[in-house]
């Protein structure tokens, strides 16, 4: 134990951390389905809910799993699940139904190399626009992704909390190496998130419509078995909850549930800036990926060469922002991530053009390692 | 009589959602009848009601029933169903689903919500075909029997419903017709009140796609078809296999105790939970398990 001033020091996994800071965050509901590298979360819900008296079930599969929490958050439970790349591809047609029906919940989805079964224990940054676009049709999602440990805590806190105050569902997106990965946490002090709560129609409110947004962007939401009865559907909707062909209607209802979130872009974006003031060579990354790039951004800047990192917690929605801001100083943007080129296409779309953005993918199930970014950094600026 | 109507009535929802999308004649509306009939009877709040469907005809339902109504994506509506009775166990859970919803697509979530006995009561309601794409053949479209995708005759073997909840381990396992009101109404009132997974499967009526496929002149011509092909469990007893090919065996077909996945849950919480010694017990092993890495690791790096 550490003296009395200072926080008590766990030494804890990425998986295990997220289940610390949901049951900190007020989860009381996991539904999920086996899968590496993301089953350690089920298995300490399994282990703990029922102590706090929260409940877990371990469901059929991962189509079910998502079907529960979304359940059980209609019926005002804080609700969470844990998955992984082909969990998380049978979850999307229910993900879709969370979108359009409002409803709050967390997916944790700890990437592993894909497409199909892939690498079930190596890691990958795969699921960033599967995350983004995986269930059909027009609609916005937030997701958050950790770098190290204390993260996954503070951000599967964050994402609770976003769920609620936004009414939709909210996708932590770590990797296997985060997932797996130990490392010591000076434990947050109790109280240390402040996690929102969804927002509620008072008790007597007369004719409740539980899709009408009157003054804010998100409308207040009863739950099953409260004062007031309300319907859902997956099929697109009315104020009141009841199916509606009326084109007005079917536009509001879509811009709505994007603009929610789109419109917040830059609200909700979290970086963590290294070396950006007097940079000329920028590193964007995230995750694992992001660990790398900044040692990356030390051997550089030991050879001269002015480095500097934004690293993203908030992959979606995506903010330029703070791209933009950068772009003018800048005599190229590197992109490293584990796949092929996915968050790049952001990149691109956010700097127009300002400054050239090169891509650094790697896809054989292995983290990189700094020379490699070193090296790719020292032959770009040299051609 | 006309009371007990008129009470039902007040548990279809009052705004402008009538007349329903089914074709006239459709035995949805029965099962609709029966259902009101039985929760208003039996005096559920409806707020303290949840009424959950999937995708199709069927799906449509929950839309007209006044409680807390949820209209969830093909097959999934007992997985959302779970979610909601394990969030809220005083919520009165029925989940209504067609064939083609709750043991094709949904056939996996089927098995195991009988398996796992949580007390959710689960009308199947089903016509043989699916109707609302237009009558391609279903999972329990009899063998030989035609729809728009068996233009031939159905090649498959149909699912024997009841056989399937019965061997999943549903604790309470029904059947009837939409021709035998009576009987609906007494089966689903046993279901809801039966503690843990109920099953009633209703065989309903598609004149407009499996009826006309199949040369029933009209829905009359199909309940007919109910009425004289349907046999009670007890008849069926004395009757060889033989005579009870084509045969629907109406009744209750399984009920048993066995204790509901809820209630077992959280006696195991009351029972970790009961001593807060034991409680903190298990979560301080957790922790010291993490300080134990910790100083650990502390140690290691001076």
């Amino acid at each position: 134990m550490s003296g009395n001033n200072e926080r008590p020091i766990w030494v804890l996994q990425g998986n295990e951390a997220c289940s610390v800071g949901a049951v900190a965050a007020g989860v009381n509901f996991f539904a999920g389905y086996p899968i590496t590298p993301s089953s350690e979360v089920a298995e300490f819900m399994a282990r703990h809910l029922p102590l706090i008296g929260g409940r877990f079930i371990q469901m059929e599969d991962e189509i079910a799993s998502m079907a529960a929490i979304i359940g059980a958050s209609l019926a005002g439970a804080r609700s969470m699940t844990a998955t992984s790349g082909p969990g998380f591809s049978l979850m999307q047609e229910n993900l879709g139904l969370a979108c359009l029906a409002e409803i709050p919940c967390v997916i944790l989805n700890v990437q592993r190399a894909g497409p199909s079964t892939g690498l079930p224990t190596q890691p990958a940054q795969g699921d960033v626009m599967q995350t983004r676009w995986g269930t059909h049709g027009d609609h916005a999602i937030i997701a958050l992704a950790p770098a190290t440990v204390l993260e996954c805590i503070e951000l599967t806190a964050c994402c609770v909390s976003l769920s609620e105050e936004f009414r939709t569902p909210v996708v932590l997106l770590l990797d296997e190496v985060i997932g797996h990965m130990r490392e010591s946490v000076a434990i947050p002090a109790p109280g240390s998130y402040k996690v929102r709560s969804r927002p509620l129609p008072s008790d007597d409110e007369e004719d409740y419509q539980p899709f009408c947004c009157r003054c804010n962007d998100v409308p207040p939401m009863a739950h099953f078995g409260g004062p007031h009865r309300f319907h859902v559907t997956g099929l697109t909707h009315d104020e009141r909850g009841f199916p509606t062909m009326v084109p007005a209607e079917v536009d509001k209802k879509i811009r709505g549930i994007v603009d929610k979130i789109e419109l917040k872009a830059d609200d909700l974006a979290m970086n963590e800036e290294t070396m950006t003031d007097d940079c000329e060579v920028l590193l964007f990354a995230y995750g694992s990926s992001a660990r790398v790039a900044k040692a990356s951004v030390k051997d550089l800047r030991e050879r001269g060469v002015k480095a500097g990192l934004l690293r993203v917690k908030t992959i979606w929605p995506f903010s330029g922002k703070r791209l933009k801001e950068l772009a003018p100083q800048l005599r190229t943007i590197i992109v490293p991530e584990m796949n092929l080129g996915q968050l790049v296409t952001e990149v691109e779309r956010a700097v127009a053009g300002v400054a050239p953005v090169r891509h650094l993918g790697r896809v054989d199930g292995h983290l990189f390692e700094p020379d490699q970014i070193t090296d790719f950094v020292l032959e770009e600026i040299a051609s | 009589m006309s009371q007990a109507i008129e009470r039902a009535r007040t548990y279809l929802k009052p705004l402008k959602k009538l007349p329903t999308v089914w074709c006239g004649g459709c035995g949805l509306g029965v099962v609709m009848g029966s259902l009101t009939r039985v929760i208003s009877g039996m005096g559920i709040e409806k707020n303290k009601m949840a009424t959950i469907s999937g995708i199709g005809c069927t799906g449509r339902l929950p839309t007209y029933i006044d409680t807390n109504s949820l209209h969830t994506t093909h097959g999934r509506a007992l997985g959302f169903a779970t979610g909601v009775k394990l969030a809220n166990p005083e919520l009165t859970v029925v989940t209504v689903m067609g064939d083609g919803d709750s043991v094709a697509i949904g056939g996996n979530h089927f098995i195991h919500a009988c398996r796992r006995n949580i007390d959710i009561t689960a009308i199947v309601v089903n016509n043989c075909i699916y109707g609302m794409t237009g009558g391609q053949y279903s999972p329990t479209t009899p063998h030989g029997k035609r729809g728009t995708t068996a233009p031939y005759g159905n090649v498959e073997y149909e699912f024997n419903i009841v056989s399937l909840a019965a061997g999943a381990g549903a604790t309470f396992v029904a059947r009837t017709t939409v021709y035998h009101v009576r009987e609906l109404d007494k089966l689903i009132e046993r279901a809801i009140r039966h503690r843990g997974f109920s099953v009633v499967e209703v065989v309903s009526n598609c004149y407009t796609s499996y009826g006309r496929l199949n040369k029933f002149s009209g829905p009359v011509d199909m309940f007919k078809w109910m009425k004289e092909s349907a046999v009670t469990v007890k008849q069926a007893s004395d009757m060889s296999p033989d005579e009870l090919v084509g045969k629907l065996v109406r009744g209750i077909h399984v009920e048993k105790d066995q204790p509901e996945f809820i209630d077992v849950y959280d006696k195991l919480a009351r029972d970790l939970t009961a001593d807060s010694s034991t409680v903190n017990q298990k979560l301080r092993e957790t922790i010291e398990s993490y300080e134990r890495l910790g100083d650990r690791l502390k140690a290691r790096i001076g």
